[in-house]
């Protein structure tokens, strides 16, 4: 029994541990944005003695932050549309349809989710150069649009497939046409894996910083993360607005994982489990 | 489409039939179109890039293999290449077994139904949720060697004389990263590792449990063989995320692995090489496209590898 006890206490400890090394790195940079540079040289650990707004001020002047952040909301949103709207509509045609090439076409697209894309850099930017995309949100836009494409008809073939077949045909002989199926019928029961599919490229375009740092040079069509970059290597002394710089750009990903921690995880890992 | 110009009146209500059963094939186009032209032909046109020589951007004469060759042969291309391979390996073995070792304990911790497990799986997984930039700035600033709140903790708690500048220096450099990377990895790798333990067909555990195995021999006999699908994913994500190891390293040491190339991986050199930071000759395109090439061989082969594994010991369980 004492011997139970021990080992449920240690269970706890390392648990405990770790919980503290994961959080503590983000409530210190949280916190650090309340505190001026004098404070922060002085004794980086401490928790502000004065909540100090100036690092944000100082933050706001420097870069065009909130320029950043809608363009980061806008690749974000208008790509995760696309996902969830081409992205159901091959996978109704993929799940639903017995066309003798349905299964070559899945394949085709679950390929996508092999290919480390990064590789193909350079075609991609002269693609979008040719395309006149660069400086464009657009090109982020497309490229996320792409990127996302493979996993979300892997998680959306898999639940149309789940769908009872009645459901359509109860529609169909109502005269519904295929499009009416698709939009009335199926979508609507969709929801859960459509959010699967929402939070998994919506985290994915949100964070990424990799075709930000290609694709686009102009300062007023940065995303968050790219912008961050301009802010470090210009700003890099100023350690109060680079904590506030921080805290802003993760803040939106915080709150919302508060609102829906579970979906979250799940969607998260969503595509790996299967 | 053609059965509609032919339309006249006795027949059109069939060819609208028709028409209506054709527009389904028009539902995957939009997504066959954005896929084809950003994931597909980009893959198809670094293969072939790799053949022809460029000047800049402009691309010059097919020459075969010869990038490749390059590539492999003269200096310094030779040398960073396998420099950054060494990098790669480290940072794959490393984090399978800092992060994955971890990820893999604490999910066993979690799965022994301790109180407050949704708390903890959220703690271990809120840093997966930040940009792998911001990861990289934050750690930057916490490593800082004079106002960095690592070296002023161990300062705090009396282990002064372990303080240093553990990004300046060539020995702690990639690990520091690499650590950062488990820190940012390990909420995913738990949440895995979770998902495979509470697959088990609980009877199987109480079997093995009134047959006497307990404690490691329950875990290393029972619990570890039955994981091999969670175990091989994680695996092969590791691998994969290990070899396309990029941002992190552009963020703390910049695109030349600093100090001294010590952080240097294979798609940072990559990077420099496609657009020419530091020092890169006309060649680069064609070099970095090979080196492109290389790199997807090598993810593609041991993850197809990793994966056949997977199936094989699927089939046996």
């Amino acid at each position: 029994m004492i011997n139970h006890i021990t080992s449920r206490s240690i269970y706890y400890l390392i648990a405990f541990i770790f919980a503290v090394i994961s959080i503590y790195p983000i409530l210190l940079m949280i916190y650090s944005s309340f505190k001026t540079n004098a404070e922060i040289f002085k004794d980086p650990l401490s928790i502000p003695k004065s909540f100090s707004l100036e690092p944000y001020q100082k933050l706001l002047d420097q870069i065009p932050f909130f320029t950043f952040f809608w363009n980061s909301v806008f690749v974000s949103a208008v790509s995760v549309i696309f996902i969830l709207l081409f992205g159901s509509l091959a996978a109704f045609y993929i799940a639903r349809y017995t066309f003798w090439w349905n299964n070559y076409l899945f394949f085709f697209f679950l390929i996508g989710m092999m290919i480390p894309i990064k590789l193909g850099i350079v075609p991609l930017f002269m693609l979008m150069k040719d395309l006149s995309l660069i400086n464009s949100l657009w090109s982020l836009v497309f490229i996320y649009t792409a990127t996302g494409i493979p996993l979300s008809i892997l998680i959306l073939t898999g639940f149309f497939r789940t769908m009872p077949k009645e459901l359509e045909e109860a529609a169909r002989i109502d005269g519904a046409t295929d499009i009416k199926v698709f939009w009335h019928v199926l979508l609507p029961i969709m929801r859960p894996a459509l959010g699967t599919v929402m939070i998994i490229n919506f985290i994915q375009s949100w964070n990424d910083f990799f075709f930000p740092l290609v694709f686009i040079t102009n300062e007023m069509k940065k995303t968050i993360p790219v912008g961050m970059l301009s802010l470090f290597g210009e700003y890099s002394a100023d350690w109060g607005a680079l904590f506030a710089g921080l805290t802003l750009s993760s803040l939106p990903m915080i709150v919302l994982f508060f609102i829906a921690s579970k979906q979250f995880m799940e969607g998260l890992t969503a595509g790996a489990v299967k | 489409m053609e059965l509609e110009t032919k339309t006249h009146t006795p027949v059109k209500q069939k060819n609208k039939r028709n028409w209506r059963k054709m527009a389904i094939h028009l539902f995957p186009i939009p997504a066959l179109v954005i896929y084809v032209t950003f994931i597909i032909y980009p893959l198809f046109a670094a293969f072939s890039y790799s053949l022809f020589d460029w000047q800049g951007i402009r691309r010059g004469a097919f020459i075969g293999i010869e990038n490749f060759i390059a590539l492999f042969t003269r200096e310094p291309f030779n040398s960073m290449f396998w420099n950054a391979f060494e990098n790669n390996i480290v940072y794959f073995l490393l984090e399978m077994v800092v992060q994955n070792g971890i990820a893999f304990m604490l999910a066993y911790i979690i799965y022994k139904k301790i109180r407050f497990a949704e708390f903890f799986k959220a703690a271990y997984f809120l840093p997966r949720l930040l940009s792998v930039i911001i990861v990289g700035f934050l750690w930057k600033l916490i490593l800082n060697p004079n106002f960095g709140a690592l070296n002023v903790l161990l300062e705090k708690v009396g282990l002064g004389s372990w303080a240093k500048a553990w990004l300046g220096d060539p020995d702690t450099a990639l690990i520091a990263i690499i650590l950062v990377n488990s820190w940012f990895g390990l909420g995913f790798a738990v949440l895995i590792f979770l998902a495979g333990l509470q697959g088990i067909p609980h009877d199987l555990i109480e079997a093995a449990r009134l047959d006497g195995a307990n404690g490691f021999k329950l875990i290393w006999k029972i619990i570890l063989p039955l994981m091999i699908p969670s175990i091989t994913i994680m695996t092969v994500l590791t691998f994969i995320h290990a070899f396309e190891a990029f941002e992190l390293i552009y963020a703390m040491q910049g695109s030349m692995g600093e100090p001294y190339y010590s952080t240097d991986t294979l798609a940072v050199y990559f990077y420099r090489l496609a657009f020419g930071s530091g020092g890169a000759n006309s060649a680069a395109i064609g070099l970095g496209s090979a080196l492109a090439v290389v790199l997807f061989m090598i993810i593609a082969t041991i993850s197809a590898l990793f994966l056949f594994v997977l199936r094989r010991r699927e089939v046996q369980l």
